[in-house]
């Protein structure tokens, strides 16, 4: 076996234990001796609570419990940057899934049976259920204290704003809307707790954010942060829905009152689909002008997020979104216009893409219907307005790191299925219709400003000369603890067997931020680079001790031993282990990733994560063939061309790229969160469609590393969102290519097929 | 191998006089466990019989992270009660690695990348088990087809084709 090595494309080290059924989820914890949670969400939208009867509950037989909003110790609001949403609900109620009171029984279906027996009696009052109602005046107000329905409402201005719009040669015009995307994890929400005989409230659950679910717990229930002991096994995935509370503070009010016995808590998948957060629906505006020639001279964006109940991180997603509101292009003149609209719909908040899946839709849209305006190759259109290191991107950020979206673009201009396109659209079979289309898409890492994004690694050999990881950024399925064993051994020079992780403990581990945005294998991979840097100095030192040398000249770290290159003594990792002390085995390491001085002038309205600094890069194509008859369109060929710098594991960088495409594949065709005056509509995989497995092409994944990213660890950036954004315009820009019509409505249904493509047969918004 | 077991599978859901007696046999070992005849059998295994590798993703048989065999063929344990089980052989994934196929299935997904998450790739492995016993000769299409009733959030599922693409070749 050989040492681990960056660049190597070699299996995960969570695989087998996958495969085999034993990696432990929070889901699979039965801790003896359990009571089961259940939250009462009565599922109306908007009203007063006048009754809330628990006796029918509490004489069914295995409850003992029922809690509600006066059982709650603390300020009884969760929340991570607004503290808004009630653990349980008191005086009212804004969505259909808050929760009035908190079942404990002896088994699930006891506490089924009880939550069903709670009496709520809800006055109902007026609701606001879409942007136009929201927004309307003297609209009823979600929150009495958020005049307008507003979260927030931001503006980037960049050059002269909109105004240069009047004397371009050519200005194109679209709307266009997105819909609410439902995470769809396979394992839902879920956890277990006790309360411990010290009083520590003990959590095992899974969360993106271990560490800031104390502050949310601690201030929810009135709990001290150091008494709140989280532990994050891998996660069933997360994609942002596991970023901030969902069980947390239900089972940590649970713990609180349930006599010192554990709790467990699991959201069956109706609940998941009803009290989950979401991916923001959008309405957006946009306005782009050019010149003859091509060059994209400003943009004018109006972008409408419908955040739902609580805030959540709506306002920080929306302005991401803005962030990118203009694509990887450059363009002089911007003025971007930003509403973050609360309704009483199901909260919406962190997703993969975050914000900016909806605005590559319009950005990229907008793109094709100028290159079609001006009669000009799509393509080149977007290679010659493409982004490059110096240039300033929409958001005023003049951009010093690597930006690579030119190269990305060159490289599907090389690619067969570009470059053959013309045959192979022209073989369509009979009532099918074929196009291509392409998308050029960016997505920052990072927290961006005002969020320190930092993170503490930390690196322990054993007494036995073995070395542990300890992590202290969930694993959600994106592999980063494989990765950071094989920085480890990489920079240890260990083999895989001589490592191990450990998945990230409160009690243990550092404080690290949370497993999102792009940044958690960039910053603690950063952070971890250090800390074995200081082990590896640290071993060589105290084996030139034992082997009597003057320096540490010529000793290298080995598997299981340092060895002295020039006499080929050694003394073994076992020895080492056993002299040096426990505090002496261990290695932190540091790292704040890079933030944007000075801050641009050019926002406002911004509370915090903005600007953005590092940004991945991706061009993706895809080759459609549409049903004339049905409407159906089936995604035949997928190409993603990215930029993420270095790449540490070729096989999982694919795993990413091809798994965000997917999510973004059903992004474009299927997936459709309804929900009716505040009732969710689609509560089951039948109604909420996620791609299976011949929904999907075989999908490509090409890494492109012409630039590494200096401030990463061994030249990475992140790469998990990036690849979201490109399927929905992509996918559009190949219906219209095929002459079905430009579609502004996602997802592309069968219907909205056929009314654009044969009832109304190429409607582009064109103006002027 | 087919020592006789008792289990006690607890009956946490009911007064004991519903529980029933069920003797099957569970990955080659002859069981046999109290429960109430309507328990669902993942809750049997995952609950009662500590076997958590078994998932449930939908618990109303539309993602297939439940996939466990029944006299050999694929069965959603979310759909099935405890009583269907009396008399029945049940492999679950923890008896994946007792077969030279089951390995091979193992090996596959681990070297082909199609384990990310890793929640559905449980009841995915027993899928793809199940093509690869009963039809080797499947091609990718064929094998896609076989998958498409088992839902993976993280992968796209290329790498998780590809890997039982591999084995069935392997077993040609
Ligand atoms: S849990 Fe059985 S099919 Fe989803
Ligand atoms: S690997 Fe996560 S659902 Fe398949």
């Amino acid at each position: 076996m050989d040492p681990l090595q960056i660049g190597q494309s070699r299996p995960r080290g969570d695989a087998a234990a996958k495969v085999a059924g034993r990696e432990p989820y929070a889901a699979d914890a039965y801790p003896d001796n359990r009571l089961w949670a259940r939250a009462v969400r009565p599922g109306v939208p908007s009203g007063r609570i006048v009754g809330l009867a628990c006796d029918a509950a509490l004489a069914v037989p295995g409850v003992v419990k029922v809690l509600r909003a006066g059982d709650v110790p603390g300020s009884n609001r969760q929340g991570i940057v607004h503290k808004d949403m009630p653990v349980l609900a008191d005086d009212r109620v804004r969505c259909c899934a808050d929760a009035v009171a908190l079942v404990l029984a002896e088994s699930p279906a006891a506490a089924a049976a009880g939550a069903a027996a709670v009496a709520v009696e809800i006055e109902p009052l007026p609701g606001v259920y879409d942007l136009d109602a929201a927004l309307a005046e003297a609209a009823h107000l979600v929150h009495a204290d958020r005049p307008g329905n507003l979260l927030a409402r931001a503006t980037i201005r960049k050059g002269d704003g909109a105004d240069p719009l009047a004397r371009c040669d050519v200005v194109v015009e679209g709307t266009f809307t997105t819909p609410v995307q439902a995470h769809a994890f396979l394992e839902t929400e879920s956890g277990v707790a006790r309360l411990q005989p010290d009083g520590t409230l003990w959590m095992q659950v899974s969360t993106q954010s271990p560490f800031r679910d104390r502050f949310e717990i601690g201030h929810a229930l009135s709990i001290p942060y150091d008494r709140i002991h989280i532990e994050a096994p891998c996660l069933g995935g997360g994609f942002g829905g596991k970023d901030g509370a969902t069980v947390q503070c239900l089972l940590g009010l649970a713990a609180l009152h349930a006599d010192g016995r554990p709790v467990k808590m699991v959201w069956d998948r109706e609940e998941s689909f009803v009290a989950g957060y979401k991916r923001h629906a959008c309405r957006l505006h946009y306005r782009l002008g050019a010149r003859r020639d091509g060059t994209l001279q400003a943009l004018h964006a109006r972008i409408w997020y419908d955040t739902g109940a609580y805030a959540h991180l709506g306002a920080e997603v929306m302005e991401l979104g803005m962030e990118h509101a203009a694509g990887p292009y450059r363009i002089p003149h911007a003025l971007i216009e930003g509403w973050c609209v609360h309704t009483h719909n199901p909260t919406a908040g962190a997703m993969r893409a975050f914000g900016v899946c909806q605005v590559s839709f319009a950005f990229e849209s907008m793109m094709d219907l100028l290159a079609q305006r001006l009669g000009m190759d799509p393509l080149a259109l977007r290679t010659a307005n493409a982004l490059v290191r110096g240039d300033t991107n929409c958001a005023g950020i003049h951009l010093e790191t690597s930006t690579g979206i030119k190269a990305c673009l060159a490289q599907v201009a090389r690619h067969p299925l570009w470059r053959e396109r013309e045959i192979w659209r022209r073989q369509a079979p009979p009532f099918k219709r074929r196009g291509v289309g392409l998308a050029a898409v960016f997505n920052a890492a990072g927290y961006g400003g005002g969020v320190r994004d930092a993170a503490i690694a930390k690196i322990e050999m054993d007494p036995t000369g073995h070395f542990i990881v300890h992590n202290a950024v969930s694993d959600m399925g994106q592999g980063n603890s494989s990765a950071f064993m094989q920085m480890a051994g990489h920079l240890l020079g260990q083999t895989a067997d001589r490592l191990r992780i450990r998945q990230p403990d409160t009690r243990t581990a550092y404080p690290s931020g949370s497993s999102s945005a792009g940044r958690t294998t960039y910053t603690f991979g950063r952070a971890l680079t250090f800390a074995c840097e200081t082990l590896k100095s640290r071993l060589l030192n105290r084996a030139g001790l034992m082997l009597f040398l003057q320096d540490d000249d010529d000793l290298v770290l080995e598997p299981d031993r340092v060895r002295h290159i020039p006499t080929d003594r050694s003394v073994t990792l076992a020895q080492l282990g056993a002299m040096m002390s426990a505090e002496e085995r261990v290695c932190l390491g540091q790292f704040v990733a890079p933030t944007c001085k000075p801050v641009p002038d050019t926002a406002t309205g911004f509370f915090i994560g903005f600007p953005h600094v590092i940004f991945s890069y991706s061009a993706h194509l895809a080759r459609v063939e549409i049903d004339t008859l049905s409407g159906v369109v089936q995604v035949t060929n997928y190409l993603a061309v990215t930029d993420g710098g270095h790449v540490i594991n070729p096989a999982m960088f694919h795993q990413q790229i091809q798994g965000g495409v997917a999510q973004g594949i059903g992004y474009a065709l299927y997936e459709d969160f309804i929900t009716h005056h505040g009732r969710v509509r689609t509560e089951d995989f039948t109604t909420y469609i996620i791609p299976g497995a011949l929904d999907l092409p075989e999908i490509v994944s090409v890494a492109c590393v012409e630039e590494t990213e200096a401030t990463g660890p061994f030249g990475m950036k992140g790469i998990g969102e990036v690849a979201m954004n490109g399927p929905l315009p992509a996918i559009a820009n190949g219906v219209a290519d095929a002459g079905m019509g430009r579609i502004c409505r996602a997802p592309l249904t069968p219907e909205r097929v056929l009314d654009n493509g044969v009832r109304a047969p190429a409607t582009a918004q064109l103006q002027k | 191998m087919n020592d006789e077991k008792q289990q006690d599978a607890g009956v946490p859901e009911g007064p004991p006089e519903k529980s029933a007696v069920i003797a099957f046999t569970l990955n080659g070992t002859a069981v046999t466990v109290h429960a109430t005849p309507d328990r669902r059998v993942i809750d049997l295994l995952r609950e009662d019989l500590g076997l958590t590798g078994s998932k449930e993703g939908c618990g109303t048989g539309e993602c297939g992270a439940c996939t466990i065999m029944v006299d050999g063929r694929t069965r959603l344990a979310c759909l099935m009660v405890a009583a269907q089980l009396e008399g029945r052989t049940v492999e679950t994934v923890e008896s994946l690695a007792d077969s030279d196929t089951g390995r091979r299935v193992r090996d596959a997904f681990v070297t082909h990348g199609a384990v990310q998450c890793g929640y559905c790739t449980p009841g995915m492995a027993m899928a793809a088990l199940a093509v690869v016993r009963e039809s080797p000769e499947a091609d990718r299409p064929a094998i896609r087809e076989a998958l498409s009733g088992n839902l993976c959030r993280c992968t796209g599922y290329v790498q998780i084709i590809d890997a039982v693409v591999h084995v069935a070749s392997e077993e040609r």
